[in-house]
């Protein structure tokens, strides 16, 4: 530091660093470190043989951990008093590309959409790259439905996979006894989940903040385990399987038809490849997932959207404004599980089977966790979560057992970061002024 | 207090309201009319009972006892019989906060449009005609829009409309607020301590709007403050409150020279003093409760907010 203040003529008045405070905050989070990773880490339970187990320690790994978190900690706080940083309230390399991100929205949007058209098509893509792209729409989509609710109206729900569970049965159950395809059943599912939505709406409407968030967590496992004990209708534990597969306008895709049916593959003159099947999934979910967010932010800007919003930031206000609490909380619950349940019926044709097991807490755990490291209400956050989310544990299994500790320290460095989410800007749905402002979007 | 004779409007006529809450009485028989074009204020020391009284005209608390009646478009409205919400939109009471309360994560001219929320809901079909862009509802928006400059304009807050509310400097959060109400198109107009954390300067720019309203658009203004300057300055009709009752009611030179009001607001000892000087009145009485004009209320009185 001495020979820094020799030549830190455009650097004036930064202040000497203080040692002391710095060593001391990391050591207690390495203390914290070594804690955690002890039993987490340095305990290994092995077979010994017999069937009987036997602990093995490994107390250097330990050692590790805590001198990883010592140095990253050590690190975190001293970036700021050597560079300005945020603590200075000046622009760090990640906002600064969050900014020119806000900016360049549009052609970002349209760069991805497009992307994501040719992505079946490209020399590089397989089978498994196409299964994953669907898997990281399911998220785009549940975050999209889940972010009218928790990121609009400000109604966090820790059950949103209740009514991703209620359209998949939905269209499991008209399939099995009414023989209704995926598109007959598609707006059915929609609706059965939006009334599911008003239903859980009703008894919460009074509630906000964290009572909200266990009555919702109660109605997501309430679900799970009607749909786990009420065996004659939902098949218990064992699900329902044959889920009809979606057709191209009524033209299977299939090696072969019964008789007077016509395959998609016969129909365009193609070799039969499964992989049809897969690709026209995978554009399923991409309609239906850009039509959840041309929705979205169509409504954003309309009085109900505002209204949501409204609700968020102050609920008294809205009373007093003559805004109908009940009505916009029960609209945007209904709204956010009727996307919900699409993706659920997509679920259920995709998967071909469903079970309970497909519905648990964690599912809602991911969704939520999507929406807000996405960054509340920013619906390209969204996006950029939900891979970060989906890929992350794929492209981890190189590293085996590590991969969820990578996991982790992703997440760490995200909320780091973008403490608000990686897209904290909120865009206002409409302008006086044409260009944007100093002042707007602080 | 000579009423209707001097051919005023009646715009709302709160009958015998007693509000309790458990044993307490926090407002107990009260009776006062307030006219169209004119500005009623309710004042009285901290704990009187003054936002009570706009919580049951607003619809934040059904009154134990009494009437509130509202004459709005040739109609006569009970307002406590009828739900918190609709109150805006039917009988047209907008209300201001003591403690500003904006939508802090929106833009300015958000706030303003949501304020419109009601009409350009049913103009956008339930959403329905908005989502499909119908010309109806463009019409609708636009109108909306033009509104809001308009108070934008008038609060002088247009160059910041596009600026979060919450960043904004208090003062100009104030004038947000009572934008905010207008543009619900009000006919009475409830402020609650609009000048509360204003400087002089503001303070007086308040009383000019204040009185541009009342003559400009006609409406009924009732204003809860503890602003001498403001209520003296532009009160038609001073209503003082006291533990929950009237104590007087009248003009504001009548109310000024209230034996009871000015022992209300200082004390039985101090009356005699007070008659030396006249004007004395004011100054004390604005020092001795801004002091604790911050506290949520006076001991023993419930919090004025649920």
């Amino acid at each position: 530091m001495t020979a820094a203040s020799g030549l830190a003529v455009d650097k004036l008045a930064r202040p000497p660093v203080v040692w002391a405070p710095l060593l001391k905050d990391a050591a207690l989070a390495a203390l914290v470190a070594v804690l955690l990773a002890l039993p987490l880490v340095g305990l290994q339970t092995y077979d010994i043989g017999g069937g009987a187990l036997g602990i093995r320690t490994h107390f250097d790994w330990v050692a590790i951990a805590a001198a990883a978190v010592f140095v990253g900690r050590l690190a975190l706080r001293l970036h700021p008093q050597l560079y300005g940083g945020r603590a200075a309230g000046g622009p760090t390399p990640i906002s600064r590309l969050a900014i020119w991100a806000n900016r360049q929205m549009l052609p970002i949007t349209l760069a991805g959409i497009a992307f994501a058209v040719v992505l079946p098509f490209l020399p590089f893509s397989s089978r498994y790259l196409i299964d994953l792209g669907t898997t990281v729409l399911i998220y785009v989509m549940l975050g999209w439905g889940l972010n009218v609710v928790v990121g609009l109206a400000g109604l966090l729900d820790l059950g949103y996979v209740a009514f991703y569970a209620v359209g998949a049965y939905t269209f499991a159950l008209l399939a099995r006894d009414l023989g209704l395809s995926f598109w007959e059943a598609l707006p059915f599912s929609g609706l059965v989940a939006a009334s599911f939505g008003i239903v859980l709406g009703f008894p919460v409407l009074r509630l906000r903040g964290d009572y909200l968030a266990i009555v919702t967590l109660g109605f997501g496992e309430i679900i799970r385990i009607v749909l786990l004990n009420w065996a004659p209708v939902t098949g218990g534990p064992n699900g329902i399987s044959d889920i009809p597969r979606p057709s191209f306008f009524g033209l299977p895709f299939a090696r072969s038809a019964p008789e007077g049916v016509t395959t998609f593959h016969q129909f365009f003159g193609l070799e039969f490849s499964p992989d049809h099947r897969v690709t026209f999934i995978y554009f399923v979910i991409l309609i239906l997932a850009l039509i959840t967010n041309l929705f979205t932010l169509r409504i954003r800007k309309l009085p109900l959207g505002r209204a949501w919003e409204a609700l968020r930031e102050d609920e008294v206000a809205c009373r007093a404004l003559g805004i109908n609490p009940t009505n916009v909380k029960l609209s945007a619950f209904a709204i956010g599980a009727m996307f919900g349940g699409l993706a659920g019926c997509f679920f259920a044709t995709r998967q071909g089977f469903i079970s309970p097991e497909s519905f648990t807490f964690i599912e809602s755990a991911t969704i939520l966790a999507i929406v807000v490291l996405g960054g509340m209400g920013s619906q390209m956050g969204v996006v950029l979560a939900a891979i970060l989310l989906v890929t992350l544990p794929e492209f981890g299994r190189a590293f085996a057992e590590f991969r969820m500790l990578i996991f982790g320290a992703a997440m760490v460095a995200v909320m780091v970061w973008r403490p608000r989410g990686l897209i904290s800007h909120r865009e206002p749905t409409l302008r006086l002024g044409p260009q944007p402002t100093q002042g707007a979007g602080r | 207090m000579t009423e209707v004779a001097e051919g005023r409007t009646p715009l709302l006529a709160v009958e015998h309201m007693t509000m309790r809450f458990g044993g307490l009485i926090a407002v107990d028989e009260l009776s006062f009319t307030a006219y169209r074009r004119e500005i009623t204020a309710i004042i009285g020391p901290n704990g009187a009972g003054k936002t009570t009284v706009f919580n049951c005209l607003t619809g934040f608390y059904r009154p134990s006892a009494g009437r509130i009646v509202m004459h709005v478009d040739g109609e006569i409205l009970q307002l406590d019989r009828i739900a918190g919400f609709r109150i805006a939109r039917r009988a047209r009471v907008a209300r201001t906060f003591q403690n500003i309360r904006l939508f802090a994560g929106m833009t300015l001219l958000e706030n303003l449009i949501v304020a419109q929320h009601n009409p350009l809901m049913a103009a956008s079909g339930f959403s329905i005609a908005g989502l499909l862009g119908l010309p109806r509802y463009r019409a609708a928006e636009r109108a909306a829009l033009e509104r809001a400059r308009y108070w934008l304009d008038k609060l002088g807050l247009t160059e910041r409309a596009d600026w979060l509310a919450g960043v904004l400097p208090y003062g100009a959060q104030r004038r947000l607020e009572i934008a905010r109400a207008l543009c619900t198109g009000p006919a009475l107009l409830c402020l609650d301590e609009p000048a509360a954390g204003l400087n002089p300067r503001e303070s007086a720019a308040l009383n000019d709007l204040l009185l541009a309203i009342r003559a400009e658009e006609g409406i009924g203004i009732l204003l809860i403050e503890h602003d001498m300057s403001v209520v003296m300055g532009i009160s038609d009709h001073v209503v003082v409150l006291d533990y929950g009752c009237k104590i007087a009611d009248g003009t504001p030179a009548e109310v000024r020279a209230d034996p009871n009001v000015i022992k209300a607001y200082l004390g039985e000892d101090e009356v005699e003093e007070l008659l030396i000087n006249e004007r004395s009145i004011v100054t004390p009485a604005e020092a001795g409760v801004q002091s604790d004009r911050r506290s949520p209320g006076a001991p023993g009185f419930p919090p004025s907010r649920e």
